[in-house]
């Protein structure tokens, strides 16, 4: 007897679960869970945010896949995110190297690493507009100092305009882009180097192997799956990239259609007055999401096979 | 001696990167202080004395402090809310056996690897068919659910709470939610503290959802209020004016780092080895 009234007692306080979960269920699935389905049946139909909508099929995905807008903006978010993780990723690899180095001992980690993380924190607005006030071409610091340099070298600095060409502006938001992220995948391949046990490096010690094989034996191949993850967790950031060009650049700006990207695009479509064309926009969202799908999948994969 | 050279070279490229990190925003502070005309002409690291000239410019054209007062009143309500109810959630999650467990568990997975520009279209819809726009409701609201903060504090949970502890608590007659709020709560305490500080950053910076959201000036966030710069001719042809929006949009969350640098740094080495 006493035993079904503790049984029942049980299942009384883990009923409490479900009031506990409660307030994180509800809104979870008002405001993210029906979103993403919203926009999933917005996808398959015609509608201005007002008015009628009509159902279209798939057509807004033909649409997609046939609209060279689409094609070249994916271009320009790849590039520029190419650009940006090969500094990103090589500063924050090269430091991690330096820092973990067994014979060097670099002392300071904690403060490098703090003032490195620095520029993450500030907001992407912030960092706009700061570098879009420094980079002006005739009047901002930055060709300012350049010029300085060259006159002090006694050679004459043609200002360069950083945002105001296609030829440039691309990657000079790649490069905004990897000073305000490097620090972080520093501070994640370091956290990796940290995890390793001390035992492999004194072994190595031991056994006399050289810096180089440390590094190619040891460090390399247990940071690994780290550095896949920052790679991999960058390029759907990358993906998705937006705040910078969409603040650096105007519409009217002669570089603006090579520094567009895909969220740009489909910006254009869910929330700009004039050509708000929400089911497009929906589609484009979903091809994105798509393109990101299969990317993290080939991640999973590569993460798969290292555990076997 | 060799070596004492490859060290000195280390260290000065070290260093040079560090400047690199800081130097926008020492130029930023500086001219701010500097009027339109100076900044042109060249550059330099000694203050000016346009800073009263160029905060009248700029009051002209906003109001920072109207501005960050809208950003705490999103920012600190969203922290809070995802910081009670990540944890009560994650508790649940971690402790209780209950049906659907597992199912929410998956959910909060995918969602958390689901790009968050996927949704948004959807989001905008639902606010406007409710006539949400332009309210903090719509930015405030879903901080109630942070899959992020719930998978980190479940596992955090789970690494630091025994299980003997609630038994005690029972025998002693305590009622779950008196366990939950007395015992619970402080042992997860510096958990949440971690993700509350990069949640609160996280809300502060926030810029596309308040920029859809909100319509009225009055109603700006920080970083709405920054980026309606763009638009204002009048504050482009005073680089000292913008300078000075911008250093102040900067402070708070340097102020805050200056306290806080150890916590952040943590939260996010923890993000790379629970991989």
């Amino acid at each position: 007897m006493a035993n079904v009234s503790e049984k029942k007692k049980k299942r009384n306080y883990n009923n409490m679960a479900y009031l506990f979960v409660l307030p994180f269920v509800v809104v979870f699935l008002i405001f993210s869970v029906y979103p993403v389905l919203r926009t999933l049946f917005l996808s398959f139909h015609n509608y201005r945010g007002f008015g009628e909508m009509t159902p279209a099929g798939i057509d807004n995905y033909k649409r997609v896949l046939t609209d060279k807008f689409f094609w070249r903006t994916l271009g320009n978010t790849i590039r520029i995110w190419g650009v940006n993780i090969v500094l990103q990723l090589g500063l924050a690899f090269l430091l991690t190297i330096v820092f973990s180095d067994i014979k060097y001992k670099v002392r300071g980690l904690a403060i490098y690493r703090a003032v490195y993380y620095l520029p993450n924190l500030i907001a992407c607005t912030s960092v706009a507009f700061l570098f879009k006030t420094l980079l002006d071409w005739r009047f901002g610091t930055f060709n300012q100092i350049i010029s300085t340099i060259y006159k002090f070298f006694g050679a004459t600095y043609n200002p360069v305009n950083w945002l105001g060409q296609a030829s440039t502006a691309g990657n000079t938001i790649a490069v905004i882009s990897a000073w305000m992220w490097f620090g972080n995948s520093f501070i994640m391949l370091m956290a990796g180097v940290q995890g390793i046990s001390k035992d492999y490096f004194e072994a190595a010690a031991i056994d006399g192997a050289g810096r180089w094989t440390v590094f190619g034996k040891i460090t390399l191949p247990l940071l690994k799956p780290i550095l896949l993850y920052v790679a991999v967790t960058s390029l759907i950031g990358g993906l998705q990239m937006f705040d910078l060009p969409f603040l650096m650049l105007g519409k009217t700006d002669a570089a603006y259609s090579s520094i567009q990207t895909v969220v740009m695009y489909m910006y254009k479509f869910g929330f700009e007055t004039g050509t708000t064309q929400l089911g497009y926009a929906s589609a484009i969202a979903y091809v994105l999401f798509f393109i990101i799908l299969v990317v993290s999948l080939i991640q999973f994969k590569f993460f798969g096979s290292k555990e076997d | 001696m060799a070596k004492k050279i490859k060290k000195v070279i280390l260290y000065l490229a070290l260093t040079i990167l560090a400047v690199m990190c800081m130097v926008p925003f020492l130029l930023m502070i500086v001219n701010a202080t500097r009027s339109g005309v100076e900044i042109t002409k060249s550059f330099t690291l000694i203050p000016g004395d346009s800073l009263k000239e160029n905060w009248e410019i700029m009051n002209n054209f906003l109001d920072v402090f109207l501005g960050m007062r809208n950003s705490l009143l999103v920012a600190v309500p969203c922290t809070l809310l995802t910081a009670y109810f990540s944890a009560i959630t994650a508790y649940a999650m971690a402790v209780y056996k209950f049906k659907g467990n597992k199912v929410l568990f998956s959910v909060i997975v995918v969602f958390m690897m689901i790009p968050g520009q996927l949704g948004l279209i959807g989001f905008y819809n639902l606010c406007n068919t409710l006539h949400l726009i332009d309210t903090y409701i719509p930015l405030i609201l879903p901080a109630i659910a942070a899959p992020g903060t719930v998978f980190f504090l479940r596992q955090y949970v789970q690494s630091s709470l025994s299980p003997a502890l609630l038994e005690a608590a029972r025998i002693d007659g305590a009622g779950e939610l008196l366990i939950f709020h007395r015992i619970v709560l402080p042992i997860m305490s510096p958990g949440i503290a971690t993700m509350s500080i990069m949640g609160f950053i996280g809300n502060w910076n926030a810029y596309l959802t308040p920029m859809l959201i909100l319509n009225s000036q009055k109603k700006y966030t920080l970083p709405v209020m920054v980026a309606a710069l763009k638009n204002s001719t009048d504050m482009q042809s005073n680089q000292g004016a913008i300078y000075l929006t911008v250093a102040l949009s900067v402070i708070p969350i340097m102020l805050v780092f200056c306290f806080f640098s150890r916590y952040i740094i943590s939260s996010i080495s923890a993000g790379s080895v629970k991989e």
